[in-house]
Parts: C-alpha cells; structure tokens; sequence
C-alpha cells in the first residue's frame, strides 16, 4: 500500500472576484521511502497541495477529495487528531526561514521545542539532541549555533535549522516547501545534497520551482500547471524525455539547457483556459487542446501525462 | 539589549538615572536615614544640619521618612502595574489569537472598564476596602489594565499571521504553547513600555489615594506624609520643608518611569517602521 494517496483532490478558496480553485482534481500516490517533487511556476497551486495535505489551512478553504495516509483520511481526522500527527508523522518544513523561524528565540531551542513535543525528553536531553541535529545539518560550529538568534544566521544556515526542526520529531514523511528559494547556487547545491542526505529512508514531498534541485533530490517528479498535475514520471525521464510540452519547455528553460523561457504567463486559477489549460502558451497546440479537457493517461511503468500528443 | 544601550538618548539616561537614585534609596533605607521616620521628637523644626529637611508636627524626621517612603511608593508602583500589565497582557493575547466571539466579549469587557472613570472609582473601592497597600495595588491593577490589552491585542493580530507560527504549527505546536511559547516573548517590548509606563501611573494613583485618605496609615507612602502635611497644618502654616519634599520625590519619580517608558515605545516604533515584523 502506498504511504500517501491523494484522490481527487479539491481545494478551493472562495474570494471577491469569485472561487479560486488552487488545487482542481489531483491524484498524486507517493510510495514508502519515495521522495517526490512537485514542479510548477509560481501560482500553480503548489504550496497550497502541500498545506492541504497537512491540512494547516484558513477554515474558508474549501477541500474535497480524499488524502489517504497510511490508511486514515487525513481530511476526516478531527483538528487534534491531526495536531498529534504533525511534526511526528507529517512535517512541513516550511518557505523562507527568515520569517519561518521565530526571530526571539535561540535556534537551537526551537529545534529543541519539536524534540520535546514529540520525544518525551527532558530539557536538557532535548537541547543536546538538537545540537546533535544541527550537527547533522553540516552547520560548522552547531554548539555556539545553536545559542545564537535567527538574525544572526546567514541564509544557508537558516535553511539548515529549518530542515533539522523539521526532522526533529522523526517524521515519516516530510513536506518541504521551498526549501533552496534564496540561496544562491553553492549553497543551493549543498542543501540539495543534505535534503536528500537527511530524507533517507524517509518519504518526502519537496515543492520548488527549481528543476535541478528536485532532479538531484527525488526520485520522481509531478509537474503541475494551474492546479493539476500535468505530468508524472521518474526524475531522469522528466529531465531527459519529457513528454508534455510544458514540461519540455520547463527543461528548456533551465540555464543549462538553452534558458528558453516559456512565452506568456500562468492563466487565472479561478476562470481557468477551456480544453487544455495549457494551450494557450503551447507551442505545439491543436483543435483539439482548445475543445477537450485532456484526461490524465496512464503510460508504462506508472508515468501518467495528460496531453493529447502523448497519447 | 546592546541596541537599546547604543540608542539612549539623554531624557532616557537622566530616566535611567532618577529611577536609580530612587531605587538605592529604597534599597538602602536603614542605612542612609539617619533617624527611625516613626520617632518623634520636636515638632516643626526647619530644615538644619542635625534635620536635613526638618521635622513633621510630631518631630519625625523628614529625610528619613523620604527614604524610607521611597520604599512603599514604589513597591506599590511596581507591584500595582505588575497585576494590570499581567491581567491586561493575558487579555491581549487571548483576544487577539482567539479572534471571533471571545475577541469581541474580552474587548467589550476592555471598553467598558476603559469608560468607567478610574479615579472615582478607585475612590469608592478604597474607601470601601480597609486600607492597606495591597489593596490598593489591587484596586490599580484592576483597573489600570486596559490600555495593555490593547497594544498586546494589536500586536497578537499581527504575530498569529507570521509563518513561524505556521511553522510551529506544521510541526505540532497546540493554540497554548503557539500563544505562550512564540507569540508572548515577540510582545514582551511592548509589555515591557507598558509595564514601565504603568509604574508611573500607578505610583501617582497611589499618591492621589492616599492624600484623599484613603491610604495606609500604617505605612509611609510620600501619598501620606503630603496628606498629613495638609490635614495638619503644614500647607496653611507654610512649613514648605514637610509638603515640598514628598512632591518633589514623587514628581521626579514618576518623571524618571515617564522618561524610560517613552523611550522604550518609540524604540519599538522605529523598530517597527524598519522592521514590520
């Protein structure tokens, strides 16, 4: 049985100029120990899947579907039931560790605070196995790290405590969001090689737009375009033959691959293209893309795209 | 900590050095008043070399009675506005994390208390309580409360829309320890404002309470050596050594706490204006 499976997944946000449909209709699986990335252009309702899942929306949201994890639907699970399972079962390690990391309090006691929430360790225990953790993260120096405030951590390091409070409580799986935004590529490259380093043996979501990251660090990839999933396939297959021509485009827009922007921007998400949402910036566009919504087709060894060309 | 000590401007350090000078007083009572303030001796006698300030209407020592009042104004001050800044700061944050129905009943409490004039009030509660320091600190703290809950209320509002909180939450963190363990340490500046600011008020409240009588006769307060220096002549007789004192020591007091308190808020504000968070 697969750790996650996600079933029509619906998430809706009611808003003024009418309802925002950030997540429309996906079905996405991720097996035990599988690390998944999820790829898509700002606004494609990426993050929004991710916080679905450990449900840490705005009660307006609205959510239909099924998120099945480890047998229990996640979205019939009442608010305390789904307290105890974050941060032990499910982490979210979230975006921009500047603002995620509460700038009063000493890094190493806020590693020290998931420890304590989910381990059942004394004060003393828990500040010595966060050390620990930050340890493991590469951070030089993790004891006087860990006494020093948020402000006075570079980037890099931020990012390296967000990852250790997020693997503090021993989650199964780990929903990271964002997590090489900002840094630039040295330091992008060592957090990739840590990400993938540290989920060993874990299952993980890892939401970016960044495609190199999410091929060094997963093993498969699911492409979203304007709250669906596009296309679904192994990291090497997306990054050498991809089939749907948003996710070549989005390969092809890679510095080390030509850096050919796609043409034009992401549609609304509340009044979405007709047929293919995607066929108003496709180069390779039909009759057809503009009439038919394109169902997901399932492809050999578990790929799944959904454009008419591939079928 | 450091930043607050590279921005002290002047009326902050002359704050910071009246408070000081009143705080050693206080401290050091037994060992800087050369007299027991309680002792009598000969009455009204002008400030000389053996009575730096002269004697009260039955020969105590008003120097001494000085030091030693510093003491009970301001344990009432601090203690006074420990109990309205606690009371107004569990107020704020529940308010503004909770938001909704319990939002609207605890500022609807917040109003109510803001409208009802304190003083006379204070009054009636004073006189109809026995008097004693503690309940007059009570009666303060009672009252005195609103202002806090407001400025923490707005601050909460902000703080429970930070992603660290969000962050706590992704990780497990319930409403009490997300209230307690990430949104209160963020508010204690402004507390800290407040609380200062509260000091001062309080500590006149006290000295306004205790010159209508209402105070402790079994203490020394500089509210009640004014009182008696009314009631007993000292103002009519103009024996200016017994009721300028007291009211100088209290103006200088509560200037000192008004000093540091304004440069704590605007320290905030400049914090703020850079730095929304």
């Amino acid at each position: 049985m697969a750790l996650l499976d996600i079933i029509n997944l619906k998430t809706y946000f009611p808003s003024a100029d009418g309802l925002v449909k950030a997540v429309d209709a996906v079905d996405l699986r991720i097996e035990n120990g599988e690390r998944l990335g999820l790829i898509g252009e700002t606004g494609c309702g990426k993050t929004v899947l991710g916080m679905s899942i450990i449900r840490l929306l705005s009660s307006s949201t609205r959510i239909q579907g099924q998120i099945i994890y480890k047998g229990r639907d996640l979205l019939g699970l009442t608010e305390d039931e789904m307290r105890l399972l974050r941060g032990g079962e499910i982490a979210m390690i979230l975006q921009n560790p500047t603002t995620s990391l509460n700038p009063v309090l000493k890094v190493g006691d806020q590693i020290a605070e998931v420890i304590r929430l989910h381990g059942g360790l004394d004060k003393k225990a828990a500040k010595a196995k966060a050390v620990e953790m930050l340890a493991a993260t590469m951070i030089p120096n993790p004891l006087m790290r860990a006494d020093q405030y948020p402000h006075e951590l570079s980037g890099g390091m931020k990012e390296r405590v967000m990852i250790a409070m997020g693997l503090a409580g021993q989650p199964s799986f780990v929903i990271a969001d964002e997590p090489t935004r900002g840094l630039d590529a040295r330091t992008k490259a060592e957090i990739v090689k840590l990400i993938r380093d540290m989920t060993a043996g874990r299952s993980m979501l890892m939401i970016t737009h960044d495609l190199k990251a999410a091929g060094e660090a997963c093993d498969r990839i699911a492409v979203m375009y304007a709250g669906e999933l596009l296309e679904i396939a192994s990291a090497e297959l997306i990054l050498s033959d991809p089939c749907h021509p948003y996710t070549q485009g989005f390969v092809h827009s890679l510095p080390s691959r030509g850096l050919q922007p796609i043409p034009g921007s992401s549609p609304s998400l509340i009044d979405p293209p007709s047929g293919c949402r995607f066929h108003p910036r496709c180069p390779r566009s039909m009759d057809i893309c503009q009439r038919e919504h394109p169902p997901m087709i399932r492809l050999h060894k578990g790929d799944f795209v959904r454009c008419f060309l591939c079928t | 900590m450091n930043e607050f000590a590279r921005n002290l401007s002047w009326p902050v350090l002359f704050g910071l050095l009246l408070l000081s000078l009143f705080m050693i007083l206080a401290a050091l009572a037994p060992l800087i008043a050369p007299y027991d303030p309680w002792e009598p001796g000969r009455p009204f006698l002008p400030p000389s070399g053996t009575h730096p300030f002269g004697t009260n209407d039955i020969g105590q020592d008003i120097f001494s009675e000085l030091v030693f009042g510093a003491r009970i104004s301001l344990f009432v001050g601090f203690f006074a506005s420990f109990v309205s800044v606690a009371i107004g700061t569990l107020i704020g944050l529940f308010s503004g994390y909770l938001r909704g129905a319990a939002d609207e009943v605890l500022m609807g409490a917040t109003d109510i208390v803001l409208i009802i004039p304190a003083l006379p009030l204070m009054i009636i509660l004073a006189a109809h309580t026995s008097p004693s320091i503690w309940n007059i600190v009570i009666v303060i703290g009672a009252l005195w409360w609103t202002s806090t809950a407001r400025v923490v209320r707005s601050r909460v509002l902000q703080l429970r829309e930070m992603p660290f909180v969000e962050a706590a939450r992704g990780l497990g963190a319930g409403d009490c320890y997300i209230v307690f363990k990430h949104i209160l340490p963020n508010t204690l500046q402004v507390i800290m404002a407040k609380f200062i600011l509260a000091v001062a008020g309080a500590m006149l409240t006290e000295a306004s309470l205790s010159f209508l009588g209402l105070g402790d006769s079994m203490q020394k307060s500089w509210g009640m050596m004014l009182s008696y220096a009314f009631s007993r002549g000292g103002f009519i007789n103009g024996y200016w050594w017994w009721y300028l004192p007291p009211g100088i020591c209290i103006s200088l007091a509560v200037l000192g706490f008004v000093l540091i308190g304004f440069g704590l808020e605007e320290l905030n504000q400049d914090e703020t204006a850079v730095n929304p968070l």
